[in-house]
């Protein structure tokens, strides 16, 4: 029988990752995709850079900024009493910066591809910003929103480098799936890190197929 | 009583346009902005619905400061009370027709409101549908009646019937002057439809490089020739036939199709798609009513 622990675990870093990009990803898609700021460019560039950076890259400057040697971690350790090094929470900010392209870029493009008279309608019509973001702008980019969500969380199911970096290799706190197979291999378990694969191998792939089978319509009735 | 002056310079498509708009509005007037693509008529109307800021101006509504640059007094869109109908409908897909309307309701606003709406502009068996379902006439139906839920002070209309074919403009021209007549509107068009502006508007302002250039009642503006007429209407010509010695015109006046007699001499000037004023005055209209 194997551990089952690394899958949790995956899964709960991959939900609360999700979750927390939702609430952070929703403004700050929102701001990239109508502000005339000058600082724009640079925003953008900031959040796309995970996309092409090795993950061990960023996984590397966050073990020296976690690190209670380093200021930022100790400001961190002082006042919050959390110790991001090698630890579960993390695991979870790390996950958040290494995730936020693919939450943002599809969400932003969405509303982005809007066009713009719903927003000037919903203006005329007396009603804020927060209002017509949420009652016109959300409900009419729900496949971007759900791209966003499932690519989140499939991509943080999926991460190895910068957990690697950050969390170690502690059995229930930032031993992972993915950190597991490897771990297996190494041991030359090959049964089990078979087992995890493919455990993650079908789940991928049923979420992914899931969203693409609602953005293609496939589940809507009367499909012309 | 509605005061506006305003003055930006516009990047067209043509070169550069230095805008400069000043308009007195009675209230209950429905004025035409006329004028050719790009000489800023949708600019006027985003400026007085604070989607567009001019580089100086005035916007007094019924002596409300909605803009006075002088002042630094700039009122956001959403404090203006306009109605807005666009060319595109702007309708939310979310929304069925009877939600588009009740989210356009103020705090505390009474929901009757829309159901009168809605059987002024003839919906009532689609409100529950989504846009989606609606033909382009239906969608800017509901536009029209969405603009009006908030009771504004201005109805903008920016050319609301272009992407329309001629039989669903002219019922939409009957139900803008309904709604226009009916609720005390303010209203300002922008059109390119000669037939369209004779039909609706009190007031023409002839826009050219940015500027009013002549202003003054529809048929004044559109004819070149002042006619004693009896009676006349506004066609748009569809074919022109020689006929031994004579040319028989068809012209197209709201849904109905017109044969009219024409001489050599008068349609020469004449080509298919002209807009045509068809007057008589020799005889006498005969009037009979239909049963």
């Amino acid at each position: 029988m194997i551990d089952w622990q690394p899958l949790i675990l995956t899964f709960r870093l991959a939900l609360i990752t999700t979750i927390i990009l939702v609430i952070l990803g929703i403004p700050l898609s929102y701001w990239l995709a109508f502000s005339r700021s000058r600082a724009k460019p640079i925003v953008e560039t900031l959040v796309s850079m995970p996309l092409v950076l090795p993950p061990t890259v960023l996984g590397f400057y966050l073990l020296l900024a976690f690190s209670p040697n380093h200021i930022f971690g100790n400001w961190i350790n002082d006042w919050f009493g959390l110790r991001l090094i090698f630890s579960f929470e993390g695991l979870v900010i790390a996950s958040v910066l290494y995730s936020l392209p693919f939450m943002v870029q599809p969400i932003q493009s969405g509303l982005a591809g809007l066009p713009k008279q719903y927003r000037e309608a919903s203006y005329i019509l007396g009603k804020s910003s927060f209002t017509t973001l949420h009652k016109v702008l959300l409900p009419n980019i729900k496949p971007s929103l759900l791209t966003g969500i499932v690519l989140s969380f499939a991509h943080t199911v999926g991460e190895f480098g910068v957990v690697l970096m950050i969390g170690g290799n502690i059995p229930g706190k930032t031993k992972v799936a993915s950190i597991a197979i490897y771990d297996e291999v190494e041991a030359l378990q090959y049964d089990t890190a078979n087992v995890y694969s493919l455990i993650l191998l079908g789940i991928t792939f049923i979420i992914l197929l899931i969203v693409y089978l609602i953005n293609g319509g496939y589940f809507k009735k009367n499909r012309a | 009583m509605i005061q506006i002056s305003l003055h930006k310079k516009l990047q067209a498509a043509n070169g550069k346009v230095s805008l400069q708009i000043d308009l007195d509005i009675k209230k209950g007037e429905l004025i035409t902005l006329y004028g050719e693509s790009g000489v800023g008529k949708t600019s006027t109307l985003r400026m007085i619905a604070g989607l567009l800021e001019p580089d100086h101006g005035k916007v007094i509504v019924n002596n409300t400061t909605w803009l006075d640059t002088k002042n630094k007094i700039n009122l956001k869109t959403q404090k203006r009370k306009i109605g807005f109908v666009f060319q595109e409908y702007a309708l939310f897909p979310n929304m069925t027709v009877r939600k588009n309307l009740e989210y356009a309701l103020q705090k505390n606003q009474d929901k009757n409101s829309i159901d009168e709406l809605i059987e002024i502009v003839s919906l009532q068996e689609l409100q529950h549908q989504k846009p989606i379902m609606l033909s382009g006439g239906q969608q800017q139906r509901v536009a029209l009646a969405r603009a009006l839920v908030q009771k504004p002070e201005i109805l903008l209309l920016d050319e609301p019937l272009a992407a329309l074919d001629a039989k669903m403009r002219s019922k939409l021209q009957d139900y803008i002057l309904k709604v226009h007549r009916q609720y005390e509107l303010t209203t300002i068009l922008v059109s390119h439809d000669t037939g369209e502006i004779i039909k609706l508007s009190d007031r023409v302002h002839l826009i050219k490089n940015g500027k009013i250039k002549t202003s003054g009642s529809p048929l004044d503006i559109f004819t070149s020739q002042h006619t004693s007429a009896k009676f006349t209407f506004v066609g748009e010509v569809i074919s022109i036939q020689k006929e031994e010695v004579v040319y028989i015109v068809t012209v197209l006046i709201g849904t109905n199709v017109v044969k009219i007699i024409a001489q050599e001499s008068e349609v020469e000037e004449l080509e298919i798609g002209n807009k045509v004023m068809v007057a008589s005055k020799a005889f006498n209209p005969m009037i009979q009513k239909i049963i």
